[in-house]
């Protein structure tokens, strides 16, 4: 045995106890089923829902990809709250050692911890989310001032990685299921800054509605939920800026 | 066609805030500043009965004060209930209702000099 498999043995060994981890089974309808997982140190909750996987009960239900805090592929409701699973380390988020697991608010349930993003997504395209250039003939790079006030309120929103956790944490959304949903309004304001695209104003027509950025009662649950502390808050503020003055132009 | 309705009347809400601030900023100044001797209906008539100025303030205060609360009504039953074409009947009456209400206290209040 060499010295680090035999640190990694001993670490393992060391009894930190156990956790209590109470987890969704079912679809919109079903319950909570008690786990008890043994301790770790450095354990995240991914951790915790692939060690009752593999060990427990092979039929639990969930989706992850990367591990690592790139794809958002994790995102659970941990103990009430939208997290990645991947990136909540225990310690942290569980100092009574229990865990509540269940699925992504606002979102079909497809099986236990799984949605279906799939009207998420669709409201990306419904927010006039997809790119068109301003100029599809241009072949040369776009010549972007990096300190333009448009390229900055880019910056601040172009870090969504499509998570779903802000529509999660939305409850404008749970009130009213066609409204748009922060990352979607964030993803649109993020193009009206794009001096590259060339359908903003076509994008305040598809968002200025009750169903879209007016609808936003700016509780900000989506900022104070983001993994990535971006503000679709500030995002849909913006839009309803850009709108009310396209109105006040006439070009609305 | 929708999407415009929607952004003049959130257009329309954020300016008849505006006024409701500022009137109601005034409205307390002029309470406060005329506590000190008292309130008696004489006093009020005496101030306020055959004054263009009061009816025009109080008249355009309701007004604003009718639209902002019919419109704000208006977007909690559409969220609320999701009934859409009755709530905006419901939130129209309601502000008429307003309307009404308001311009009749302050022009019968504007009428008492006669």
């Amino acid at each position: 045995m060499s010295l680090n498999s035999a640190i990694m043995k001993n670490s393992n060994d060391i009894d930190l106890g156990q956790l209590t981890v109470l987890v969704w089974r079912g679809g919109e309808t079903g319950a909570f089923e008690t786990f008890k997982v043994p301790r770790q140190e450095k354990q995240t909750v991914l951790d915790v829902v692939t060690y009752i996987q593999r060990n427990i009960d092979p039929t639990l239900t969930y989706r992850f990809s990367c591990r690592v805090g790139v794809c958002g592929s994790c995102a659970m409701t941990v103990n009430g709250r939208g997290r990645w699973t991947c990136r909540s380390n225990i310690s942290d988020i569980a100092p009574e050692d229990e865990l509540e697991l269940a699925p992504l608010r606002n979102l079909p349930v497809v099986k236990d911890l799984m949605v279906d993003m799939e009207v998420f997504f669709d409201k990306m395209a419904a927010a006039g989310g997809a790119f068109e250039p301003a100029d599809p003939t241009l072949a040369d790079f776009a010549d972007v001032k990096p300190d333009s006030r448009e390229r900055h309120a880019v910056e601040a929103a172009i870090e969504c990685i499509g998570c779903g956790i802000c529509y999660s944490a939305c409850d404008v959304v749970a009130a009213n299921p066609d409204y748009l949903g922060p990352a979607a309004l964030n993803r649109a304001w993020s193009l009206c800054n794009d001096e590259r695209d060339g359908h903003g104003l076509q994008i305040l027509r598809m968002v200025a509605n009750d169903a879209g950025c007016l609808a936003c009662h700016s509780h900000q649950s989506c900022q104070e939920q983001c993994p990535k502390h971006l503000s679709p808050t500030k995002s849909i503020a913006g839009l309803k800026r850009a709108a009310a003055l396209a109105a006040l132009k006439g070009k609305l | 066609m929708e999407h415009r309705l929607d952004i003049w009347l959130w257009l329309l809400q954020r300016g008849t805030a505006v006024i409701l601030a500022i009137f109601v900023l005034i409205h307390f100044v002029t309470i406060v500043m005329t506590m000190g001797n008292g309130v008696s209906a004489e006093g009020i008539v005496a101030r306020v009965a055959g004054n263009e100025l009061f009816v025009a303030f109080y008249g355009l205060f309701a007004f604003a004060a009718a639209l902002h609360g019919a419109i704000g009504l208006r977007n909690i039953l559409r969220e609320v209930t999701r009934a859409g074409r009755a709530a905006d009947l419901f939130s129209l009456v309601f502000c008429a209702a307003l309307v009404w209400l308001g311009l009749r206290a302050a022009f019968g209040l504007y009428g008492l000099a006669a």
